[in-house]
């Protein structure tokens, strides 16, 4: 039921004033089943976010096709859906919640009111959204910051209102374009550890970009390392240091083990042998 | 050979030792310069040093206040230099008057504007009192700015949102901004008569374009991503535009409003030229015609001070309303 398939997916730019049109995936196969954390890593402009954005819905395959349970996933605005072409098309909608690298948060709104946002747009009454948005901020550990004004929180605060928010709509995948990228060394780590916990209480399909080797073996179930020009997937690995981390909660152990030092070599040659074949 | 050598060596190196007692006695008569100088400060302390003093130490750089940032350009308050300024020149103006310098059908006194305001506050002039005529123009201003409002941030954000829409109106309003409001003046008396509609339509279609471009820039400020994840979580078109793009607009809105408060003092006179009976505006051009220049200036003050409450009052509302600007 909660599959999600990328079929063949090629998504090709045109050129701007009669320049080279530019393939930023090609061929992409990726298929993801609920539970599953799928971490892209890769150099930059190896598609990572595009193929994000396909996920989501904001934008429109070129070729091939993608699917989530019985829906076809395209770059339809709301309107067309449903009505005019049936339900079996899908633009972005509340089943596919994003966070993005700077929090995409409304400023005009506190805390709360933005953790309920979601919601909100789709009519829930104040009382049962107001205690579910509680729920999950105090799930990210925000649960004294309720009135707080969102720009005058720490961007690790920040980021942790964009998860909550992104969970208290219950969607059934949280895609995350490198959502801790612009957080400090420590918080980081303490919110990969949070969305460890997150994932492991939710139990929802995530889909995860970083540009941190470390970070993604860390979290991934699957890691899907990809190569620019033109992007694509080049390797999938299996992983489970993410158990390994849930069992004993110490992360530089597991980091530290000569498992994830030989994973993390060869994850490396494969991203610098790339950097290496482009210059 | 060595002897010329050693010879040379010690007249350069005698040059700057000479340079050195040459400069002594440069430096000697500044010190006692200066020494006379603070002597004399002590001993007589004028107004005039006095006020220098004060104006060293109110423009002086102040050292970094807590909630400052060091190399800001600009930073400190202004205000006591402002007051101090608009005391000058109030002041300069009482001189060149009172002195007998200028004739007062140029410029009358300041002591003279204020007579003419209290008397045009009680007794009236061109047939009505000063609170009337201020009423009729805010009236007419207000009218107009709220009518401008009401369409115009609908229409900005619909242009800024509407591909079709942002085709129909955006030649049309390109096309009439720039325009000087007494260049259609004419036409708008002649489709609309020489009562209270015409003076609001066009005070209205010169507050209407700072309006409408400052929603449609807002639009295109929105982020993104804000759009995006408002749609990731289910939201309605509609919903985006009226929750979203609406509300992260504001900042540009306001602005716009602020601008377009502004043109519409400046429409105002425009306005009033034609058949008013009433209003600051017409005041002050009725009492031009008969060179009453107190009334004139009593107008002009009267408009400035409401102005600048005005834009005030606008500043704290912007405070209030939208403390987030510049964090988005």
């Amino acid at each position: 039921m909660n599959t999600l398939k990328v079929c063949e997916v090629s998504v090709v730019y045109p050129g701007s004033d009669g320049g080279e049109s530019v393939t930023a995936l090609s061929e992409v196969n990726l298929t993801m089943e609920q539970g599953d954390l799928v971490v892209a890593l890769g150099a930059s402009g190896c598609g990572k976010t595009t193929l994000l954005n396909l996920i989501a819905g904001f934008i429109s395959p070129s070729k091939g096709y993608l699917t989530l349970g019985s829906s076809t996933v395209k770059g339809y605005p709301r309107v067309l859906c449903g009505k005019d072409i049936g339900d079996e098309v899908t633009g972005p909608d509340a089943d596919r919640g994003v966070v993005f690298q700077k929090h995409a948060l409304l400023p005009w709104l506190n805390v709360i009111e933005n953790t309920e946002f979601g919601l909100k747009l789709q009519g829930v009454d104040k009382h049962t959204r107001r205690e579910r948005a509680a729920e999950y901020l105090k799930l990210v550990g925000l649960e004294d910051f309720h009135q707080h004004k969102v720009y005058q929180l720490s961007g690790g605060m920040q980021q942790r209102v964009g998860i909550a928010r992104a969970l208290t709509n219950d969607p059934k995948m949280l895609l995350l374009d490198e959502p801790l990228g612009a957080l400090d060394a420590l918080t980081r780590e303490s919110l990969q550890e949070l969305l460890l916990d997150v994932w492991r209480k939710t139990n929802k399909m995530m889909f995860f970009i970083t540009h941190s080797v470390d970070e993604a073996l860390l979290l991934a179930t699957r890691l899907v390392v990809m190569s620019p020009r033109p992007g694509r997937i080049t390797h999938q690995f299996d992983l489970n240091f993410n158990q390994q981390f849930l069992d004993c909660r110490d992360a530089r152990k597991v980091k530290s083990s000569p498992e994830f030092i030989a994973m993390r070599e060869q994850v490396l040659a494969i991203i610098h042998g790339d950097e290496l074949a482009v210059a | 050979m060595t002897s010329m050598t050693k010879s040379m060596n010690a007249s350069s190196t005698g040059s700057p030792n000479k340079k050195g007692a040459d400069s002594k006695p440069d430096a000697e008569p500044q010190m006692v310069d200066s020494k006379e100088e603070r002597e004399s400060a002590a001993a007589s302390v004028s107004l005039l040093d006095k006020l220098q003093l004060n104006i060293k130490k109110m423009t002086a750089p102040s050292a970094v206040q807590s909630g400052e940032y060091f190399g800001t350009p600009g930073a400190g308050d202004s205000r006591l230099i402002g007051v101090c300024s608009t005391l000058f020149f109030i002041a300069l103006w009482a001189i060149a008057t009172e002195g007998g310098f200028i004739k007062p059908i140029f410029l009358p006194s300041p002591l003279d504007v204020v007579q003419r305001l209290i008397d045009i506050t009680v007794d009236g002039f061109a047939g009505a009192t000063l609170v009337e005529h201020l009423n009729a123009s805010l009236v007419r201003i207000f009218g107009a700015f709220i009518l401008a409002c009401l369409i115009g941030i609908p229409l900005g954000i619909t242009i800024g949102c509407n591909r079709v829409f942002r085709g129909i109106f955006d030649p049309l309003i390109e096309f009439y901004r720039p325009l000087p409001p007494l260049a259609y003046l004419p036409l708008i008396i002649i489709w609309l008569g020489i009562d209270e509609s015409s003076k609001v339509t066009l005070i209205f279609l010169a507050m209407l374009s700072p309006i409408v471009l400052s929603a449609r820039a807002g639009v295109t400020s929105v982020r993104i991503e804000q759009i995006q994840v408002a749609y990731s979580m289910g939201a309605t078109p509609w919903q985006v535009i009226t929750q979203v793009i609406a509300r992260g607009a504001m900042p540009d809105i306001m602005t716009g409003m602020r601008i377009a408060i502004g043109f519409g003092w400046t429409t105002l006179v425009a306005a009033e030229m034609v058949a008013a009976e009433r209003g600051i505006g017409f005041m002050v051009l009725n009492a031009s015609e008969f060179l009453v220049t107190d009334v004139v200036i009593a107008g002009i003050i009267v408009i400035g001070i409401i102005a600048y409450c005005f834009d005030l009052l606008m500043r704290y509302l912007e405070a209030k309303l939208i403390p987030w600007k510049g964090y988005n």
